[in-house]
């Protein structure tokens, strides 16, 4: 009973808690440690006393007496006690007053948002962070997110924290003018975190669709303080249809299902209503961002997919169109290739070869898969089989690799049979890598 | 208040053939940049430096001191300058040195105490 009420104020006031901490103390070194001890304190003592009344008031007076300790220690070792312990201690009296009375001041939370996603610090850091300070993420699953050991984990947020202090990174709102950028790195960096959710990785790890759930709660939380912000209503729309699908990703022998071949009862569909909603309030005439709009433009793509009832009707001549929009916004190589994917679908396979014609993404192995593919589609064998060769060359993941290689043993197998584009639909789309899968 | 030291690099050009209206929109800048200083907090210190082909580099090597023509890196940019100036926080830092001409690279690095 009190083991579930710990849990459950943990995760939903630690950022709050931090936050407050934070602009009590003005300490990040400090603060996650000692609400860490608060937090071990609970779990020892709530079972035999009962869970206090105002739980997050009771993990916030443990956390500062455990900080003022600190403080204190700091201050004897320095020889400049009295002054620093008075001063810490009548901040205190405040605070205690303040979070008994479940008074905590919002904009705390913002500010912590905004440290931690500071455009000084590097993306994958600033989403660490955020996971771990603003959400109470362990640090053990914010390394399974982004597929590092937990020491290096450890180890990149330790830095980033330095950085914070060190750089005199502020624990501030930035002026009106300054706040829409900011926010746009607030989205990039929960966007970040959720695609990573999304990469595959390997064994039981192979998605880890519940962590990528994580970023979506940190936009909640930054949308909770800033309800109308269109940036942040994008990416939660675009978000949530990309996630309905988690359940329908996997198959039973934990191999990555395509888009096509997807279960499509198994996508969630309160999330899907929600993020039409969403995509509905925003309306079109809306001020947005260049970063904003792409996330309004990848949403209305991803909500084509969610709206069909099986993938043969998917409308493939709107997505190429919505595509055609967030090109002139972001010109990215990977949105050319995505939008080569979906005109390779609505208008054949040499439709979507000229599309690609000239992209190329460094590093990687993806053009030279779908040009592979379309090849294939397009019946010309021996340029599929370069363009895989290719493809096998550069890519370096392992769920990814296998499926190259079946992919190229397929092409050359003795029971082989092109398929062009009348063949049956569920050969050819088990074949496809579909674009936002 | 914190201690900030602001490293300005840019691509190797030639300011002695720069044209008076060019040399007026620097000037205004560094001028806007160290207002804005002076508003926020303080400037300690400002140097122009002379091209990197002037520079000299003395280094340790295997226990013998090694000095050598040139600046520390090869890069296309060179370090032609510095500010070091007192603000409260990183994010006045960047906006005091977004006054700064646009063709250069800034580079903020906090100032530390030895003790």
């Amino acid at each position: 009973m009190s083991g579930e009420a710990l849990e459950q104020v943990v995760r939903e006031e630690w950022g709050r808690l931090v936050a407050l901490l934070l602009a009590r103390y003005r300490r990040l070194d400090l603060v996650e440690d000692a609400l860490g001890d608060a937090v071990e304190a609970a779990a020892r003592t709530w079972p035999a006393d009962g869970v206090p009344d105002n739980p997050a008031g009771w993990l916030n007076r443990a956390a500062s007496r455990r900080l003022l300790d600190r403080l204190r220690a700091e201050a004897m070792r320095q020889r400049r006690a009295p002054l620093l312990v008075t001063e810490a201690e009548r901040g205190q009296e405040r605070a205690t007053a303040m979070a008994d009375t479940g008074d905590l001041v919002e904009d705390d939370l913002l500010r912590l948002v905004l440290m931690c996603t500071h455009p000084a610090l590097g993306a994958e850091a600033a989403s660490a962070l955020a996971l771990r300070l603003v959400l109470g993420v362990s640090t053990y699953d914010v390394a399974r997110l982004f597929l590092v050991s937990e020491s290096t984990m450890a180890a990149r947020i330790t830095r980033a924290k330095k950085k914070i202090v060190a750089a005199g990174i502020p624990f501030a709102v930035p002026r009106a003018d300054a706040l829409p950028d900011r926010l746009d790195t607030v989205a990039q960096t929960a966007y970040l975190a959720f695609t990573a959710g999304y990469a595959p990785g390997s064994g039981p790890d192979l998605l880890r669709a519940d962590l990528a759930g994580e970023s979506i709660r940190l936009v909640r939380v930054v949308l909770a303080q800033r309800p109308t912000e269109p940036v942040l209503i994008a990416l939660l729309a675009l978000m949530l249809l990309q996630h309905s699908r988690r359940d329908a990703r996997a198959g039973a022998d934990g191999q990555l299902v395509l888009l096509a071949d997807q279960d499509r009862t198994r996508w969630h569909r309160d999330d899907i209503t929600e993020a039409l909603g969403l995509l509905r309030s925003l309306g079109p005439a809306r001020r947005m961002t260049p970063q904003g709009a792409a996330y309004v433009l990848q949403a209305r793509i991803a909500a084509e997919h969610a709206t069909v009832e099986t993938a043969s009707n998917t409308r493939w001549d709107r997505i190429v169109r919505h595509y055609d929009l967030l090109l002139q916004i972001a010109p990215t190589p990977a949105a050319r290739v995505a939008r080569a994917v979906a005109l390779a679908e609505a208008q054949g396979p040499e439709a979507g070869l000229a599309a690609l014609e000239s992209v190329s993404v460094p590093g990687s192995h993806r053009p030279a898969a779908v040009r592979a593919e379309l090849l294939v589609r397009a019946g010309r064998v021996d340029q599929a089989r370069t363009a895989y060769e290719e493809a096998l060359t550069l890519c370096r993941n392992e769920t990814e690799l296998s499926y190259l290689r079946r992919r190229l043993v397929d092409l050359s197998g003795p029971a082989h049979e092109v398929p062009g584009a009348a063949a049956p639909p569920g050969t050819s789309r088990r074949r496809r890598r579909s674009g936002g899968g | 208040m914190r201690r900030y030291l602001v490293l300005i690099a840019y691509e190797p050009w030639d300011w002695s053939s720069a044209s008076e209206e060019v040399r007026a929109t620097f000037f205004e800048q560094h001028g806007a940049f160290s207002a804005f200083v002076a508003e926020h907090g303080r400037e300690l210190a400002s140097a122009a430096l002379d091209d990197t082909d002037t520079a000299t580099t003395v280094r340790h090597i295997d226990g013998e001191v090694v000095v050598s023509d040139g600046p520390f890196a090869e890069a296309a940019e060179m370090i032609g300058g510095y500010y070091e100036v007192e603000l409260p926080d990183l994010d006045t830092a960047i906006e005091a040195v977004q006054l700064l001409p646009p063709s250069y690279s800034l580079e903020i690095r906090p100032v530390i105490a030895i003790t």
